[in-house]
């Protein structure tokens, strides 16, 4: 499908990951999640995304064992688990609302996993020291959840899913709730986390950006199905169906000699100057200049009247917004190589 | 929205009013409760005590309230596992028929009292159960279950889903779950109801006349004295201490279900 290497080769997944095969569920007459074939490797960071009711989070608890599929099988380490309840699962899940026992100290939740599984107190102890050390948050031991900040909740509830050492970490939107800022220092130490301990991320986002950057792999969902799967760069240079390209970045759709393509803002350039040879293009004027800070996005009025977005970067500290401004003539042009050629039809169309 | 001076005081003097409105009889009551003359009349001449002592020494009032008592308990802790039970029943699972449940336990409380104890002597009378404590039970619970029903059913609606899921999650098995997560989670609702409908049992009249037979609890000591209206003072010693009794209770029930709850903090970072 592409260019790019795919870091890790389905037949390594079978052995030692998650494999899943023909899953589906429905809710009443809702099909949440549609005959999902997947195959994911142990140690990889692998990240769900989609719209809201995409399918990407009852997949998620499908594999969690909150919900169990009316079709298909879903086995761990080679070990079938489609019908095995959670706590029979070596997965751990990371809650959305983070999920803090409210009656139980920092410690206590932390050390919930173990407790439960019997482990001796003073290894218990000791697994639980350094899980809190992991996420940085061992002075807050003492503390009920109720007395911690968003960013402090996310901590604890991460800590207290990896002191259970899972084969499996499933994370469902953990980082929704925060502010950018700490949404971005989040996505640093979990990264961080995920390389120290080695296990596999199964993460879950309708964060573009957050996807791109965080992930081995990802799967576009739409509809209960996978759009796409792919290397982060894959996805985004490469994106199999006009549904992708709309959803990962945004993305214009151009008409070439061959069909449909997908032709990426960044990758548009605006001048005053005729198209060079080696490149295509059209002339138009400016309709709308958006200055986003790094970068400036404008909308051109192409002569045939079809809009098209370029983002150019702002190289320059001169005050002015841009090169451009609302009414100028300009010539949008692209290196023909850019404009990605779609698949006439996306997935589920073809059904 | 802010409101002018003027306007806040006159709330403020009507609140007032509800209040003194509410109040006031109780007031009357506990002061003729330590009035010496056996006729009450204002103002108080002579101030006693004695009251309290004649009441506690009464043989009838101390049957009247060991037997409130007893029901009392029995009612509730009939009330407090039927109760929870049914609130996880209704909260969890997805029955044919489950709406009507839910209206049918709340009917004893919507139902007029007096169709409540005339239906259950009927059907005690019907069947050939002689009146004795137990058919007071019987009575107070059909009430109490509610009580203790609504706490906790509320406490359930508002306790995120994904506590139970996250302890499933991390290893517990459901007798687990239900002993280290759910039972902490709903522990203060359920103390709540029971206190509540022990309160309830302790001063229902009305169902309790139907169901009682020839003994008397306290509160139809109570009415049984007014209605003779020979031993007034003694009459209001005895319902002051019912009505510390009761609000003691209630008191509790209330900083319960809303102070220290659990299942806050999920609550509030959603």
């Amino acid at each position: 499908m592409s260019s790019l290497t795919v870091p890790v080769s389905p037949s390594t997944a079978s052995q030692d990951g998650i494999v899943l095969r023909g899953v589906s569920k429905h809710f009443g007459d809702h099909a949440a999640v549609r005959e999902v074939d997947l195959d994911i490797a142990r140690g990889e960071f692998f990240t769900m995304l989609g719209p809201s009711g995409s399918g990407k989070t009852t997949l998620l608890r499908l594999i969690a064992g909150f919900e169990v599929p009316d079709a298909g099988s879903i086995s761990l380490r080679g070990v079938d688990v489609t019908s095995k309840p959670p706590y029979q699962r070596g997965v751990n899940t990371v809650f959305q609302d983070y999920a803090l026992f409210p009656h139980f100290t920092v410690a206590g939740n932390v050390a919930y996993g173990l407790r439960v599984r019997k482990v001796a107190r003073s290894e218990r102890d000791s697994r639980v020291r350094a899980a809190l050390e992991m996420v940085r948050m061992t002075e807050f031991a003492d503390r009920k959840p109720a007395q911690l900040s968003g960013g402090q909740r996310q901590r604890v509830a991460l800590a207290r899913a990896i002191v259970n050492e899972p084969e499996v970490l499933l994370l469902d939107e953990p980082l929704g709730a925060l502010d950018l800022k700490l949404r971005q220092e989040m996505q640093v130490e979990l990264k961080r986390i995920q390389r120290q301990i080695g296990i596999t991320f199964i993460y879950v986002t309708h964060d573009q950006e957050e996807a791109l950057t965080m992930s081995d792999r990802l799967a576009v969902f739409r509809d209960g199905q996978i759009e796409q799967i792919g290397h982060p760069v894959d996805v985004y240079e490469h994106p199999a169906t006009e549904f992708v390209a709309g959803f990962v970045g945004t993305s214009n759709v151009i008409m070439t000699q061959h069909g449909r393509a997908v032709l990426r803002p960044e990758k548009v350039e605006l001048s005053t100057g005729p198209v060079s040879s080696d490149r295509e293009g059209a002339a138009g004027h400016v309709a709308d200049v958006a200055y986003l800070g790094m970068v400036t996005r404008y909308t051109v009025q192409l002569g045939d009247g079809r809009l098209i977005t370029a983002v150019q970067q702002n190289r320059s500290t001169d005050g002015e917004h841009g090169r451009f401004a609302p009414g100028d003539v300009v010539t949008a042009s692209w290196n023909v190589a850019d404009a990605f050629p779609l698949k006439t039809t996306s997935a589920t169309e073809i059904q | 929205m802010k409101l002018s001076r003027f306007t806040r005081a006159g709330l403020a003097t009507f609140a007032a009013c509800v209040v003194f409105f509410l109040i006031a009889p109780l007031l009357v009551i506990l002061l003729f409760a330590f009035d010496a003359s056996n006729v009450q009349t204002f103002p108080i001449h002579h101030w006693t005590t004695s009251w309290f002592s004649v009441a506690w020494h009464d043989p009838a009032v101390r049957s009247a309230l060991w037997l409130s008592v007893k029901a009392g308990v029995l009612a509730t802790a009939i009330a407090l596992i039927l109760g929870t039970m049914v609130a996880f029943g209704i909260h969890r699972y997805r029955f044919f028929g489950r709406d009507t449940v839910s209206l049918l336990l709340v009917l004893p409380i919507a139902l007029p009292g007096i169709v409540t104890g005339l239906a259950l002597q009927s059907a005690f009378n019907l069947v050939g159960i002689p009146f004795s404590i137990y058919t007071i039970v019987i009575g107070h619970a059909t009430f109490c279950i509610v009580v203790v029903f609504n706490n906790v059913v509320a406490r359930l609606r508002r306790t995120s889903t994904s506590l139970m899921e996250a302890s499933a999650d991390l290893g517990a098995s459901p007798l687990q779950t239900f002993r280290l997560v759910t039972l902490p989670t709903i522990s203060t609702a359920v103390i709540a109801g029971g206190l509540l409908a022990f309160a309830l049992s302790f001063d229902e009249v009305i169902v309790t006349t139907f169901t009682a037979g020839a003994q008397n609890t306290l509160p139809l000591w109570i009415f049984g004295a007014i209605r003779l209206g020979q031993q007034l003072p003694e009459v209001n010693a005895v319902v002051v201490g019912v009505v510390l009794l009761t609000l003691i209770p209630i008191a509790f029930a209330a900083r319960m279900s809303s102070g220290e709850g659990t299942g806050r903090s999920t609550r509030s970072s959603i």
